[in-house]
């Protein structure tokens, strides 16, 4: 730790605060995302309660120096307990004028702003707009404004270690990293090792290892910081925790529902921003016996995944809106056949290709009504990284349970942004039963016999001698699977199949509210706001104002308790990023009329643009 | 991993063990019936067991054959029949899994779908009925339709050109290929039996009749008096030759490497220039120039194209997943969690950083 050096050193004054939001920005080629997981790592390890936020560029790598090649990397880490990467950031972390062109409008009036001076400098000001240099021309003034000429430090820290200066330059990323562990008193464990383990050049690691105590060293030694800041752990409850993003909670998820069901996991998908990294992380789950198939396109992926349910799996298939859109009939199919798929749509902003990397939460009515004829589907969301996990399992017990498709609604936010997430035991998980018949009462199986309770068509898997059948698109009989055009019978079948998704509502959690049953406000919210909202509560609860909230993890069918609890505020505040589509829904199926609060603007909302709401609803 | 196959000593099944109760539903007079014949036929005779057979198809008159299957079937949507199986078949790699489709179905709506299973080589066995017309919807043009035909959507006759199916799964390297004719009783079984010993993506072409909007669409190879003149049955390692006794025909290239072209071959002809067939060649060249041989010019070839053995991909899915268990046995959901950094935090607050 940094007190160790201390005592050789200056005096620097330690203040203590509760939570730091520093945002890292540079080129997508600086290495921005791997010095925020690091410094994030190194934070979570320290105890801290902590929120990440990255902000990819579109292009993979565009010019460098201009704005639209920039790429950032928010977090924020506490000594209690957050829910986002913050609203404004604290520190502004800028490897080049674009960097700091595209960011500073988001660091708080007098925040910290880290520069790399050597790259202020003639093409790079001109490639981000600017006509002087903000360091000198006076621009910063309103921040405490660090200089420093980043690049050459780093050149003089690593002139003897046989590196070339594209590698050199290279390790400046960890120069940073190094000043900031010294501001915040990190210490270097978990960096290095993760320097030895990942690293395959051992020159590389050791130069990246120099940079990183050159940075520090540079903050002990220079008069220019004057104080360091703590932050102290957070409470956490014990027990074993990792830093998870979505996503990789998502996958963790799918591949804890396959061995709690006992069914093989077959995830088909095609590539498409920001679902392709459940793939990429399936992939790497072979010893669990994961099958995973990338489609020729997004059809393959779901008829694919309805042949997979039909051998047997545990089919799974990811997608966001476009994607979503091309499975639509063959997401009907899955509805008729009554096949337990899981279907994930990672939501960003439309319609069309919109802005792939940035996040909206429009696919609600996409999800609920996007298939022709009467084909609902269930459909549950995530609302945090680490909520991908529990969710992920839950759409693969009702799907297995009641032989159905489901649709799993997560985000672009919540994909790649991340938490402490604290390990579940095998107890906490649920139980996944699944409808395997292996042998036809009376000699001729049925397809389309059913559960009395839960409305579940049985699975014959291909194999079983005797229950040989077929099933498909075709309307078919009830109880028998018999192709069948009889008007009745349809009337019937259509009646079922609604019926199955409604009774889904017998079997999950009633809604639980925050705070109290009855009162002014209460705030309904479903996916990626919670940790916005979980902010503006907070804080609004701190000033004594009384706020209520219900967050939902079922949208179809919702908690069987829901119209009741909402019928008990005088208003219903919906925050959602989108135009209004829960809204919609509440509206419908409760006849109330509650107030929404909507953004598309591809950000998750602000806590401080949805405790402005607050105070409005309860001022009136 | 190979096909589950009937234990010796089982009693031996008939065709009418693999038929399904189910009423067919085809206009009297369709191609379809001879096929659905041969295929219960010759499935019998090929030793794997009913319940693990599965037949997937799309929509379309010859996608109603899963529903007349004493089998596991799958009726799926339009085109997406390949995909479907792909989805069983690296599920469940014991299975047999065969799909039926036509050139609308396959070739048109599912076009993306059947070069896709072909080129990964998954064990599949594709039937493509092609009577090139669009039967269901009332006789629309298909992908297969030649230049100039009338139909209710081309009524001045249609201007695109066809798809050669053969030629497009060769390119797509299907690693078996191969024609017959759904009249043709003996000679359909035979390349039914050979598609179902192979490993790998099969594509079959069946010519098939549709005697209600594109009657006699194969008449031209048919018809008993054209039989030998107008087919070239094309076998391994075997020359090239056809035609009545007495009126025998060969195939070679002209002067040695140009086009294709028929010779007469009298009784005690040189035949050395003859082309010999050779469904195994690495080279497609012979394979695809075959493919697009028709009357009334040449003969049209039936038979065998391509058969080549090459690993399957879903061999190579579960060849993955066998090495990776078998270097981190004892997989669980403890070894799954507890990846990457992870700590502990004690029940005094205390933190402790776990190796990840």
């Amino acid at each position: 730790m940094a007190t160790e050096s201390m005592e050789t050193q200056p005096p620097q004054h330690v203040e203590t605060v509760e939570r730091v939001v520093v945002r890292f920005a540079g080129d997508s080629g600086d290495g921005i995302q791997l010095t925020g997981n690091q410094f994030t790592t190194t934070a979570a390890v320290a105890g801290n309660d902590l929120a990440t936020l990255p902000d990819f560029p579109a292009e993979i790598r565009a010019p460098a120096g201009t704005l639209p090649g920039v790429s950032g990397f928010q977090m924020s880490f506490s000594s209690f307990d957050i829910h986002t990467a913050g609203d404004q950031a604290d520190v502004l972390v800028a490897f080049n004028p674009a960097a700091l062109k595209v960011n500073l409008r988001d660091l708080r009036p007098n925040g910290m702003l880290v520069l790399n001076q050597d790259a202020f400098s003639g093409k790079n000001l001109e490639k981000a707009g600017y006509t002087s240099n903000p360091i000198e021309d006076g621009s910063l003034d309103g921040y405490q404004t660090f200089a420093i000429p980043v690049t050459t430090l780093t050149r003089k820290a690593l002139h003897d270690k046989g590196l070339s200066s594209r590698d050199v330059d290279r390790c400046k990323n960890f120069f940073v990293l190094g000043l900031l562990f010294h501001l915040y008193q990190r210490s270097d464990e978990t960096t290095v090792r993760w320097l030895s383990k990942h690293l395959k050049r051992k020159d590389l690691a050791d130069g990246n290892l120099t940079a990183l105590k050159a940075g520090r060293a540079y903050g002990e030694a220079t008069e220019a910081f004057q104080v360091t800041y703590q932050v102290e752990p957070a409470p956490f409850e014990p027990g074993v925790y990792r830093n998870v993003m979505g996503n990789s909670a998502l996958a963790l998820g799918l591949v804890a529902a396959s061995l709690r069901s006992g069914r093989p996991l077959v995830f088909s998908g095609y590539p498409i921003t920001p679902a392709s990294t459940v793939l990429h992380e399936l992939a790497r789950y072979k010893e669990y016996g994961v099958v995973t198939l990338q489609s020729e396109d997004e059809i393959a992926a779901m008829t694919s995944s309805l042949g997979a349910a039909f051998g047997g799996a545990l089919a799974v298939t990811a997608t966001s809106g476009p994607g979503l859109a091309l499975k639509g009939e063959a997401m009907g199919l899955g509805v008729m056949t009554e096949l337990p798929v899981v279907i994930c749509d990672i939501q960003r902003a439309g319609p069309s290709t919109g802005m792939p990397t940035k996040v909206e939460q429009a696919d609600l009515l996409q999800a609920m009504w996007g298939r022709h004829g009467e084909a609902p589907m269930p459909i549950v969301a995530c609302s945090s990284p680490g909520d991908c996990f529990m969710t992920a399992l839950e759409a693969a017990r009702i799907a297995l349970k009641y032989m159905v498709p489901v649709i799993l609604l997560s985000d672009g936010y919540i994909a790649s942004a991340s938490e402490p997430w604290k390990l579940p035991d095998e107890s906490e998980l649920p139980r996944i039963p699944v409808n395997l018949i292996t042998a036809a009462n009376n000699g001729e199986y049925m397809p389309y016999k059913r559960d009395s309770k839960t409305l579940a068509r049985s699975w014959a898997l291909p194999g079983t001698p005797g229950l040989e059948h077929r099933i498909g698109g075709i309307e078919k009989e009830d109880v028998t699977g018999d192709v069948s055009y009889d008007p009745q019978n349809h009337q019937r079948m259509t009646t079922i199949r609604q019926e199955k998704i409604n009774g889904i509502a017998n079997d999950i959690p009633e809604a639980e509210v925050d705070g109290p049953a009855s009162g002014r406000l209460l705030i309904l919210g479903w996916g990626s706001t919670r940790g916005p909202i979980a902010g503006a509560i907070r804080r609004k609860r701190t000033e004594g104002k009384q706020v209520s909230w219900v967050h939902l993890r079922h949208l179809n069918p919702f908690p069987r308790n829901l119209g009741d609890v909402l019928r008990k505020f005088e208003r219903v505040l919906i925050p959602e990023m989108n135009m209004g589509q829960l809204e919609k829904l509440i509206r419908m199926d409760f006849l109330i009329e509650p107030v929404g609060l909507h953004k598309v603007q591809g950000k998750p909302f602000l806590s401080q643009e949805i405790a402005e709401k607050i105070d409005e609803l309860l001022e009136v | 991993m190979s096909t589950a196959t009937i234990e010796p000593g089982t009693a031996p099944l008939k065709a009418a063990d693999f038929r399904s109760d189910q009423e067919v539903r085809w206009c009297p007079g369709c191609g379809d019936y001879a096929i659905l014949n041969a295929f219960a036929a010759v499935l019998p005779k090929i030793g794997v067991r009913k319940e693990n057979i599965a037949v997937v198809s799309g929509i379309g008159c010859s996608s109603r054959f899963p529903y007349y299957m004493d089998t596991y079937g799958f009726h799926g949507i339009h085109g997406r029949a390949p995909a479907i199986a792909t989805g069983l078949k690296a599920t469940r790699p014991e299975l047999q899994v065969w799909v039926v489709t036509g050139d609308g179905d396959g070739l048109s709506i599912g076009g993306n779908h059947l070069i896709h299973a072909l080129r990964r080589n998954a064990d599949i066995k594709i039937l493509l009925f092609n009577n090139r017309i669009y039967g269901l919807t009332k006789g629309q043009y298909s992908p297969t339709s030649e230049v100039g035909k009338r139909t209710a959507s081309s009524p001045y006759g249609s201007v695109e050109r066809p798809f050669n199916p053969l030629a497009l799964a060769l390119a797509a390297e299907a690693t078996f290929v191969a024609r017959s004719v759904d009249v043709y009783k003996d000679h359909l079984q035979g390349v039914l039996t050979r598609a179902a010993q192979h490993r790998g993506s099969a594509f079959v072409e069946i010519y098939q009749n549709c005697n209600i909007f594109n009657d006699g669409a194969f008449s031209s190879i048919t018809e008993r008096e054209l039989r030998e003149t107008n087919n070239i049955q094309i076998e391994h390692d075997q020359p090239l030759v056809f035609g009545a006794k007495g009126a025998r025909k060969g195939l070679r290239r002209k002067g040695g490497s140009g086009p294709i072209e028929v010779v007469d071959l009298p009784e005690g002809a040189d035949t050395s220039a003859i082309l010999r067939h050779d469904e195994t060649a690495q080279d497609q060249g012979l394979a695809y120039s075959l493919s697009h041989l028709e009357p009334p010019s040449y003969p049209a070839p039936i038979g065998v194209f391509r058969c080549v053995d090459l690993p399957t991909f879903e061999d190579r899915i579960w060849g993955q997943i066998k090495d990776a268990q078998e270097k981190k046995p004892g997989a669980n959901l403890a070894s799954l969690l507890e990846r990457g950094d992870v700590w502990e935090v004690g029940e005094d607050g205390k933190i402790e950083e776990l190796a990840g």
